[in-house]
């Protein structure tokens, strides 16, 4: 059993909260709780408590590039970020198309204990965008894997899109979209505008991106399926979104971190380690990003946590890889640019970066072992209340960090924020009532027994 | 200045500095039996090129030996991530050679910058991808300054015509910079397929673009045509290269359009028949293509002996 003592809920009154069998027991007012002898007390002054986040968005590379990230470290990374599941994208080696492969993925991160590991099956056979993978027998598996996405990739023949938005509509399933008219970006390298044309970097034109935002959308409202649109990049693409929501399609959208915080003009210099797909573009599209992830357009954060490995990226900028490292640093990131700018409270924290991704990768119902709706991947974005799944945050608002690539869990250390001091700071996770990080560090009896 | 990467590097006084200096070292070897200086004796240059360009590498090779500094060819074709050592274990290795100097042309844009960060010695951008190419901004401007400024000063209220592929070409790039520092005014003239989109700002102050050779070249003190390479119409940047130098080349009848000072430049190698008649590249009173290699050699010597042995 657990207490957590004096911690404010989406930042409101301060309570106590008792936890026991992976589950929210008791909440009252501080000293109200009736605290068992055994119980491990959490001190929580000051600190705000927030359902778990969820990222629909994460790279872990395994299998195939375990050198630059593997399920454990990316689940310490993931977990340090406040993190309880993670969505893990299907573009390893081999590419994550069959059942086989998403089991392996799932049970890997359910041995390692730190956070719930989703697998993103692959829409097409080897992610080759020319015919559907057995999207039912990844449904049916044992990681229920029911979001889709060839991600890296865009599914670009507008028929096979049409098939794969109605086929998954079977099993509730998603499709996640990497909008991308790849004829309009070949060898592109970064935002196409002024900066791109003095650096003389191959432009990649904000119309790539919206006119596949625009055409799935079309098909999704065409045939009723669910299209979720991954890392909204432009002020356009904001606008059909919104266009698309107001006819009352079924489609979700998400934003990372650094298309709230970085502009195009990163690229100065040629470091890679701002090299990212979609590339980084103006302060206008950051500004319009932000009102969308305020007023709901854009209804999650995801991470796009892109691990290389410093060979990879320590080179030409037109030779290295596009991604960044993105799950420490989320919260930070989102707190400097939405908090802190009063575009949202902590309960629209608590909602774009845990409730609306959990929905949207349907992992918010009532976790089951026996083939229930949720499978075993439930329980997440759940409100704070007696009787829910205890998948918790614990957030000091206060703290400020200066960002040190090689202090991060994760393998790699491409991180865009070197160096930058950033406020916010993950100081607990619990995943069902066990804690997967205190004081800030990974828990010593973290991972493996959960 | 350490390196020299963009031609944006240069403020007026700098540009100017480089130019002049130039100017005296072509005198003073001008002068000479044997067309050598001590000045660099003992430094050593590495000429790294990722790229073939024996008329650049050559032109590098000859400043630097002219200057009596030690040159060493590093030719490294290709991907370094696809074949072999990487850029970064490249520069160390030349870094633990002692080189002082590392002049880098490259097909990646930004490549002799991120070589700045693992080398001590200055780094020469002797072109990079479709970037920058400053040294061959800095010879232009040589070659304007001698023909219509008697050899000294600035460039100021000089019109400068570009034209040709101007998303393609680091020499557009760096020679919009430097004419401008030099007071010139720059106007870019290609089909709007072979302009970067976001070109009238890629510099903060507006920049001048037209579509229309014809009613540029009135004005023109120097009308500058830029290489096309044919294979851009398998890309359809335009349909075909008779029509591309029926809009764009500059053949008799368009030469006839400029002032009578006005000079044409080349920058080299020439498609003839296609951005450039033979007439006019061969013009001995406007066309400067040949005096334009020359000078390379000059500025080039000016810009090593700036870097390495002017800071002494």
């Amino acid at each position: 059993m657990i207490l957590i003592r004096g911690a404010r809920p989406y930042g409101e009154d301060a309570v106590d909260v008792l936890i026991a069998d992976g589950a929210i027991a008791a909440i009252g007012a501080p000293g109200s709780v009736a605290v068992p002898d055994d119980a491990q007390i959490v001190e929580a002054d000051g600190l705000i408590l927030l359902p778990g986040f969820v990222d629909v968005h994460t790279h872990l590379r395994e299998p195939g590039r375990e050198d630059a990230e593997t399920v454990a470290t990316g689940s310490a990374a993931a977990a340090l970020g406040g993190y309880t599941a993670v969505f893990a994208m299907p573009n390893t080696e081999p590419a994550t198309d069959t059942a086989g492969v998403v089991e392996q993925v799932w049970r890997l991160g359910s041995q390692i204990g730190l956070v719930d590991v989703i697998p993103i099956g692959a829409v097409t056979v080897g992610r080759k965008g020319e015919r559907l993978a057995e999207l039912g027998a990844m449904a049916d598996s044992a990681a229920r894997t029911t979001m889709f996405s060839d991600d890296g990739s865009c599914v670009s023949d507008p028929s096979l899109m049409r098939r794969a938005l109605e086929y998954v509509k079977a099993f509730d399933g998603v499709v996640a979209q990497h909008a991308e008219e790849h004829k309009l970006t070949v060898d592109a390298q970064m935002n196409e505008g002024a900066v791109s044309a003095r650096l003389g970097l191959k432009g990649w034109p904000a119309v790539a991106e919206e006119a596949i935002i625009a055409r799935d959308a079309l098909l999704a409202g065409h045939v009723g399926s669910r299209l979720h649109v991954c890392h909204v990049s432009t002020a356009g693409s904001v606008d059909i979104l919104r266009w698309a929501k107001a006819k009352g399609w079924d489609v979700t959208a998400e934003v990372t971190p650094h298309h709230l915080l970085l502009t195009d003009d990163r690229a100065e210099g040629y470091d890679p380690l701002f090299k990212v797909n979609p590339p980084l573009r103006t302060a206008a599209d950051v500004e319009a990003l932000r009102e969308a992830l305020a007023d709901g357009t854009i209804d999650c954060v995801a991470t796009d946590h892109a691990p290389h490995s410093t060979e990879d990226k320590e080179t030409e900028w037109a030779a290295a890889p596009p991604g960044m490292l993105g799950l420490q640093t989320a919260l930070s990131v989102v707190v400097q640019t939405m908090v802190q700018t009063g575009k949202l409270d902590w309960r629209g924290v608590a909602d774009r970066m845990s409730v609306a991704p959990a929905r949207i990768g349907r992992i918010d119902g009532v976790p089951s072992s026996d083939g229930g709706p949720a499978g075993p991947n439930g329980g997440h974005g759940q409100p704070i209340e007696v009787g829910r799944a205890a998948n918790l945050v614990l957030i000091d608002p206060d703290a400020t960090w200066l960002v040190a690539p090689s202090e991060l869990a994760s393998k790699s250390r491409n991180t865009p924020f070197a160096g930058f001091t950033l406020p916010a700071r993950v100081i607990a996770t619990f995943l069902r009532g066990t804690p997967t990080v205190l004081d800030g560090a990974l828990a010593a009896t973290a991972g493996a027994t959960a | 200045m350490r390196h020299l990467l963009s031609a944006g590097d240069l403020d007026l006084t700098e540009a100017l500095l480089v130019l002049d200096t130039a100017e005296q070292l072509d005198r003073a070897i001008a002068g000479r039996d044997v067309k050598k200086l001590p000045t660099l004796r003992g430094r050593t240059v590495v000429n790294l090129f990722y790229e073939d360009s024996t008329r650049t590498r050559t032109s590098f090779e000859l400043a630097a030996k002219r200057l009596s500094a030690d040159v060493i060819n590093f030719s490294a074709k290709g991907s370094s991530v696809a074949k072999g050592e990487s850029l970064k274990d490249t520069a160390l290795s030349l870094e633990a050679m002692g080189a002082d100097a590392v002049v880098a042309r490259h097909w990646a844009s930004g490549a002799p910058e991120r070589l700045t960060s693992w080398v001590r010695g200055s780094v020469i951008n002797a072109g990079d991808g479709t970037h920058e190419h400053p040294t061959q901004a800095l010879l232009d401007a040589f070659t304007m300054r001698r023909r219509l400024r008697g050899g000294e000063g600035d460039l100021e209220g000089l019109h400068v015509a570009i034209v040709g592929d101007v998303l393609h070409s680091r020499v557009a790039r760096s020679n919009t910079l430097l004419l401008r520092t030099l007071g010139a005014r720059v106007t870019l003239v290609a089909p709007p397929t072979l302009l970067p989109l976001g070109v009238e700002r890629m510099f903060g102050d507006p920049v001048d673009v037209s579509y229309d050779l014809d009613s540029v070249l009135p004005t023109a003190d120097v009308v500058m045509m830029l290489r096309v390479q044919s294979e851009r119409m398998a890309e359809s940047f335009f349909p075909s290269a008779r029509e591309y130098s029926r809009r764009y080349g500059l053949d008799v009848r368009r030469m006839g359009l400029l002032p009578d000072h006005a000079i044409v430049m080349h920058p080299g190698p020439m498609n003839r028949g296609m951005e450039i008649a033979a007439d006019v590249a061969d013009h001995p009173k406007r066309s400067t293509i040949v005096e334009q290699v020359t000078n390379g050699v000059s500025v080039r010597m000016a810009v090593l002996y700036l870097l390495l042995g002017g800071a002494e």
